[in-house]
């Protein structure tokens, strides 16, 4: 214990809220420099805000912070010091990315702590032998246990040797013996640097036995501080949870509530029959051979290691999965998927309290009764039992969104209860849960059990919960290693306790998993480098080794991901084929009908013209008006000429003749064309010197005539394409994008943002890089298909095109990267960036219409859209044949976007977490 | 009976997570509201403020009276330029049209000569030069008619055309575009939120607690489907009655209940196909790409944009498989030309069936869904 008087952290009167929730009430305190600090306390207390707070990672509400002598609410403080902390936030590997491999994610963290290709590799290479990970360094972290997650996650966060390492939870839902090696390498580790501090926030009190300083806390509030000796002595007990619960104010406490179970009576008929269960998700095994038997009444409890095995035999037993191999018997029976009776006789609380959040207690409990139609007079008194026996009185009417986990646990029991089932099935009931609240919910358990005769499979991994069941099955990848009594499997072991005897079972399993002596050798090796390393150099404004350490883990990340790489690649080519084809402004292939009045030559010749038109097919004539209206309603034709009779007499009379026409106006800009195409058509005709008229052709005073620039035919694809192109570089940059900032918040990974040295602005081109790449691919791919495929030619400057380009692509990406600025889902981003492209750049960009002719908001829409200065340069370069000289205003505003939408992201975007 | 209570109850829920939802009621809200508007108000449809320029080399009374023939709202008061700039000003795309008034053109009409007179067009402008050229021509013949009579009226041809446009005599696009914008709006959000509503309940691990339940896939997807349809079916008549008729005061002739009720049956159509694609995706992510690729060529290709009959004919024919088209089609027969369900009952009968058939193919992949879910 040197430099006992040194502090890691001076805290003062910190408060922090979230809405109307206190997480951290004035907590003031200080944490002593190289020990092993451990925070205590059950689940949403404020453990978890304390230590972020600490690494920088959220923002500092009220009051004050000194990290290694520093205040950490300036921003520059916290860039000077956080290349010395490091921080491992709750949940398993929630800062690591499940795509990448063992060695990817170390090689991602070194990079953004500066490190050379050769101090890299060294550390890595240390790193992975001293956690025995390096048999593993090619398998992707989402294909790692619990355990070797948590091990990767200390690699990452130790890769640049920080002074503070903060581990919030490090533990929670791993296997014992995987715990055991966790807290064996923390120990090496500390031997190895005795200046580091370690930081630990733990659920599990067990732990807390071994370590050097203790911080009770409960309800944002710290109740005790100092060694845990001085607490066990302070309150007079003799175990550190003892000591919490005593701590505890006011609350009531258990009344003796520790072991209270009764032997099942006798000898009763097997609930479930479970034998060589087997499920399989590819080549990976989930569940193997399964065999085990519930009697009726029992409490049978399955013990093991997040991602044993557990939940997949639960799956299995409720009918929710189907085995691959081997038969389940509930009641004596095969759970059929579709058996809905076998389905009222069993209660399931899954794993994540499966309740709806957005419903009130009240109301989700009455819906529950009503799907299992349970009469509504019973329902009543029912529920009402329930609600006293659950203690849930007080919450009838609150959200179960915002219920405590504890209460939202006991909703859940009554729920799964509501219809007396004879069988519950509870998945992992109580993890997260702060052990008063564990106990009241074990009193519950032990009741439904012993005085209702329910038969009870519960899972756990908490030891002291496993030692209530009647009889325990202890699960490890997917096998059962031992069934029996408590008392029977520690007495086959030998241990002191269940947690010990699990321990055997488990290296009995893999004899020599992880060897000492080995361990020792590569820490001496450590100590020399450790002399020899040097800091990381102070964070520069901009470092172009971050920016590319997270360009090369997003361009990894995507290309581990086949269907998002498909879509990204090939989703513009089919879209590109539909609209290239379908999107046109020719109308043609019009019907029209003609009711002819008059049969003369001279009603004929006038109708010739039309008949002779390629714009226009000829349905059956019109029988009468009736006809005609039917048929224009109907929409089966889409013109109708009515001849009117006389019509040849007048013209041979010289009186002026009258030909009438009704267009359907249902789609007016098909109807003006229509209404165009008759006028040419009749000034044709009225110049055509074979009219059998009596009067003279009248010339023209002037021949007016129309040329259409850029593309002679008039052709609407040589228009529609390079539009096509850029309206699909405008959609799906801008959708990857916006897909790929937020989803590092939802998934927890955004916290390297926040506690690493990286900046906002390398963050962002970081990201950026690689989707720039593939829209520039999509580009090669649509280029050539416009070519080859829909044979536009390019007629002015390649390099013009390529460059306004790739600009233009730097600006959708860019959009995208703003709108993932402030969603804060996924889905919300999808919808957010899909609204407000899709409509812009169909309507409001200058595809149909020049933006200068558009009105109303629409103008402004599509002046602030960057495809409406991209549209010019492909429609330029492809079909007016321009190049650089002409396009370099388009271009030039196109680059103003880049600055803008850059600035804008980084303004919204956030180094910390509020 | 059973069966129906719990479709009911389920669907309470749908509608109470729907609700409490700020953000995606804001959103439906936008979408059927300031989103319809705009498209209505864009006038991008139609000829409306193009840009003109005019080279006047003949400075003739006749020549100005040309220039000043072309008025708002059609065109934009046309700006005079040099005969050397109009290469490079529409190169810029500033002007969609150019006319060139050659030097004596005056004179030469007068005696009879038949000068020429040019008039470029931007091509790749494609609504306006394909609607505007027409007009321009049209425009520039009145006026030397009417300068050579000397009278204000045009003499009568031997024969004349009068043409007249049925059930918008006007031709006024918004009349067409907000409503087009309304179906745009029930693609999008139909779709995306029966999805959303599965694959949430996925994510969320509630589906498995429901499946341990007594209650079937047939009815936790109806449940779904009503919920969905309902609030998109009240958008969509809030829309018609308070946007479209009050405040854009677009006179509808059509029976607007005949309308909502095909609308409900798109909408049970689109919200299967939802589920369906819900049923398909393993994430959020994945459904929000699949929607891309599904949703957006419907709503491009429906006929809503461009007319049917202007596509390949192959496309025509694919896109008589997607709803989308039909209920385009049914919407401009009821609402702009007053059918009724005499002529659009085809219409539904294809919307109702292949809305069914996706139901079945949801129905039939729910549980392999789970599998892949839970896995």
């Amino acid at each position: 214990m040197n430099g006992g008087d040194n502090l890691v952290a001076v805290i003062r009167n910190l408060s922090h809220r979230y809405g109307s929730v206190t997480a951290l009430d004035d907590v003031s305190t200080e944490i002593p420099a190289s020990r092993l600090v451990g925070l205590i306390g059950p689940d949403g207390v404020g453990k978890s805000s304390l230590l972020a707070i600490l690494a920088g990672a959220r923002e500092i509400q009220e009051g004050g912070v000194l990290v290694l002598d520093s205040d950490i609410s300036s921003a520059a403080a916290r860039a000077l010091i956080c290349p010395r902390i490091a921080y491992m936030p709750q949940g398993l590997g929630k800062n690591l990315y499940p795509d990448l491999s063992v060695m990817e994610n170390i090689e991602f963290f070194a990079r953004l702590f500066g490190q050379s290709r050769e101090e890299r590799e060294w550390r890595i290479r240390e790193l992975l032998k001293s956690t025995g990970l390096a048999h593993f360094a090619d398998r992707p972290a989402k294909k790692l246990s619990g355990g070797m997650r948590q091990k990767l996650g200390l690699c990452c966060s130790l890769i640049h040797d920080p002074d503070v390492l903060i581990l919030d939870e490090p533990t929670t839902g791993v296997d014992p013996l995987s715990r055991r090696q966790f807290w064996d390498l923390i120990d090496r580790l500390r031997a190895r640097r005795s200046g580091m501090s370690v930081v630990v926030a733990t659920a599990y009190m067990e732990e807390a036995e071994h370590f050097d300083w203790l911080i009770a806390m409960n309800d944002g509030n710290i109740l005790a501080v100092g060694a845990p000796s001085d607490l066990k002595q302070k309150t007079d007990t003799k175990s550190i949870e003892d000591a919490f619960v005593a701590l505890l104010p006011q609350r009531k406490r258990s009344i003796a509530a520790k072991m209270n179970c009764l032997p099942p009576i006798g000898n009763a008929p097997p609930v479930i029959v479970a034998s060589k269960l087997t499920c399989r998700f590819g080549d990976f095994t989930a569940v193997d051979r399964v065999s085990f038997t519930i009697c009726h009444g029992e409490i049978f409890g399955f013990v093991g290691s997040n991602g044993s095995g557990k939940t997949t035999t639960m799956k299995m037993l409720t009918g929710l999965l189907p085995s691959t191999e081997g038969e389940a018997l509930i009641f004596g029976e095969r759970l059929e998927a579709g058996d809905l009776e076998a389905r009222r006789r069993v209660g399931y609380m899954s794993q994540s309290f499966s309740l709806y959040s957005e419903l009130t207690v009240r109301q989700n409990l009455t819906l529950h009764a009503r799907l299992f139609h349970l009469p509504p007079k019973f329902a009543e008194e029912r529920i009402a039992e329930l609600v006293d026996k659950c203690d849930l009185a007080g919450y009838l009417d609150s959200l179960a969104s915002t219920l405590p986990l504890g209460i939202r646990q006991r909703l859940s029991l009554a729920v799964a209860i509501v219809h007396r089932p004879d069988l519950l099935i509870l998945d992992e009931p109580t993890s997260g849960v702060d052990p008063l609240a564990r106990d009241q919910f074990w009193e519950l358990l032990i009741d439904l059990s012993r005085n209702q005769g329910m038969t009870i499979f519960v899972s756990t991994h908490f030891m002291n919960e496993a030692s209530r069941c009647d009889r325990l099955a202890l699960m490890h990848e997917g096998r059962v290693l031992a069934t029996d009594t408590p008392a029977e499997l520690i007495k086959a072991k030998a241990a002191k306790n269940l947690e010990d005897a699990f321990i055997s079972f488990l290296e009995q399993e893999k004899p020599g998993a992880v060897s000492p002596a080995i361990l020792n050798q590569t820490q001496v090796a450590g100590l020399e480098h450790d002399q020899a390393a040097c800091r990381p150099a102070q964070a520069a404004f901009f470092s172009f080794q971050r920016m590319f350490a997270y360009a090369i883990r997003e361009g990894l990340e995507l290309m581990r991901d086949p269907i998002r790489l498909m879509f990204a690649l090939f989703g513009t080519t089919l879209l590109m084929v539909v609209f290239g084809l379908g999107i046109s402004t020719d109308v043609n292939n019009l019907t029209f009908a003609v009711l002819d009045r008059d049969q003369t030559p001279e009603s004929r010749a006038y109708l010739e013209e039309l008949r002779g038109s390629t714009y226009f097919v000829e349905k059956p004539s019109l029988k009468d008006y009736a006809d005609l209206e039917r048929r224009l309603k109907d929409g089966s034709i889409d013109v109708s000429i009515e001849v009117p009779p006389n019509f040849g007499i007048d013209i041979k009379r010289g009186r002026p003749a009258w030909v009438s026409a009704w267009i359907d106006g249902a789609m007016p800009f098909r109807a003006e064309t229509i209404r165009g195409y008759l006028q040419g058509m009749h000034q044709l005709y009225l110049a055509d010197p074979v009219i059998k008229t009596t009067q003279p052709a009248v010339a023209l005073p002037a021949e007016i005539e129309i040329r259409f620039k850029y593309n002679q035919d008039f052709d609407s694809i040589y228009a529609m394409v390079p539009s096509t192109i850029a309206m699909m570089l405008a959609l799906f940059p801008a959708i990857l994008m916006a897909l790929a900032v937020v989803r590092e918040r939802e998934l927890g990974s955004i916290t390297n943002l926040y506690v690493t040295p990286v900046t906002r602005l390398e963050f962002l081109f970081g990201k950026q890089l690689p989707y720039v790449v593939v829209a520039l691919s999509n580009f090669v791919i649509l280029f050539v298909m416009a070519v080859v495929l829909f044979q536009v030619p390019l007629k002015g400057s390649f390099l013009a095109l390529l460059a306004g380009t790739i600009i233009f692509v730097f600006t959708t990406t860019g959009y995208g990267m703003l709108i993932s600025s402030f969603c804060s889902t996924q889905i919300a981003a999808l919808f957010g960036t899909a609204i407000l492209t899709i409509l812009p750049a169909q309507q409001f960009s200058g595809m149909m219409t020049p933006v200068s002719s558009l009105s109303g908001t629409a103008q402004i829409i599509g002046r602030c859209f960057p495809m409406s200065y991209f549209r010019p340069i492909a429609v330029g370069t492809f079909t007016k044949g321009l190049g650089f000289q002409d396009l370099w205003t388009s271009i030039a505003m196109l680059i103003a976007f880049i600055p803008i939408l850059t600035l804008a992201s980084l303004l919204l975007l956030r180094k910390q977490e509020k | 009976m059973r069966s129906l209570s719990n479709i009911f109850w389920l669907g309470t829920k749908e509608l109470r997570s729907f609700f409490s939802d700020w953000v995606l009621l804001g959103f439906a809200i936008y979408s059927f509201s300031l989103a319809v508007i705009s498209q209505a108000q864009s006038n991008s449809q139609e000829l409306y403020h193009a840009s003109i320029a005019v080279v006047d080399e003949d400075h003739s009374e006749l020549s100005r009276r040309i220039t000043h023939a072309f008025i708002m709202p059609l065109f934009k008061p046309p700006v005079l330029i040099a005969q050397s700039d109009i290469e490079h000003l529409m190169n810029d795309g500033q002007y969609t049209f150019v006319i060139d008034i050659p030097p004596n053109f005056q004179r030469d009409v007068l005696a009879g000569r038949q000068p020429g007179l040019q008039v470029n067009v931007d091509a790749t402008a494609m609504v306006q030069a394909g609607l505007g050229s027409g007009d321009a021509q049209q425009i520039i013949n009145t006026e030397i008619a009417q300068f050579i009579s000397r009278n204000e009226s045009t003499p009568l041809s031997p024969v004349n055309l009068a043409i007249r446009i049925a059930f918008n005599p006007n031709v006024t696009t918004a009349w067409f575009t907000s409503v087009m914008g309304i179906i745009g709006s029930i693609n999008i959000l139909a779709i995306i939120l029966a999805g959303a509503a599965l694959v949430r309940e996925l994510e969320h691990g509630t589906m498995d607690h429901l499946m341990v339940m007594p209650v079937t896939p047939f009815e936790i997807a109806m449940s779904k489907i009503w919920a969905n349809v309902s609030v998109i079916a009240v958008a969509v008549s809030l829309s018609l009655y308070l946007v479209v008729r009050m405040l854009l005061k677009i006179p509808i002739t059509g029976s607007i209940p005949l309308f909502l009720s095909g609308t409900a049956l798109y909408l049970f159509f689109a919200t299967a196909v939802g589920l369906f694609l819900g049923t398909i995706a393993r994430s959020m992510p994945q459904l929000g790409l699949l929607y891309m690729l599904v949703a957006v060529p419907m709503n491009v290709l429906s006929g809503s944009a461009t007319p049917l009959e202007s596509m390949p004919p192959w496309l025509a024919t694919v896109m008589q498989a997607s709803p989308s088209t039909h209920f385009v089609a049914f919407a401009q027969a009821i609402l702009y030309r007053g059918a009724g369900l005499d002529v659009v009952w085809p219409q539904f009968l294809a919307i109702g069936g292949i809305g069914a058939l996706f139901l079945a193919l949801s129905l039939a992949r729910f549980r392999s869904a789970l599998r892949s879910a839970s896995s």
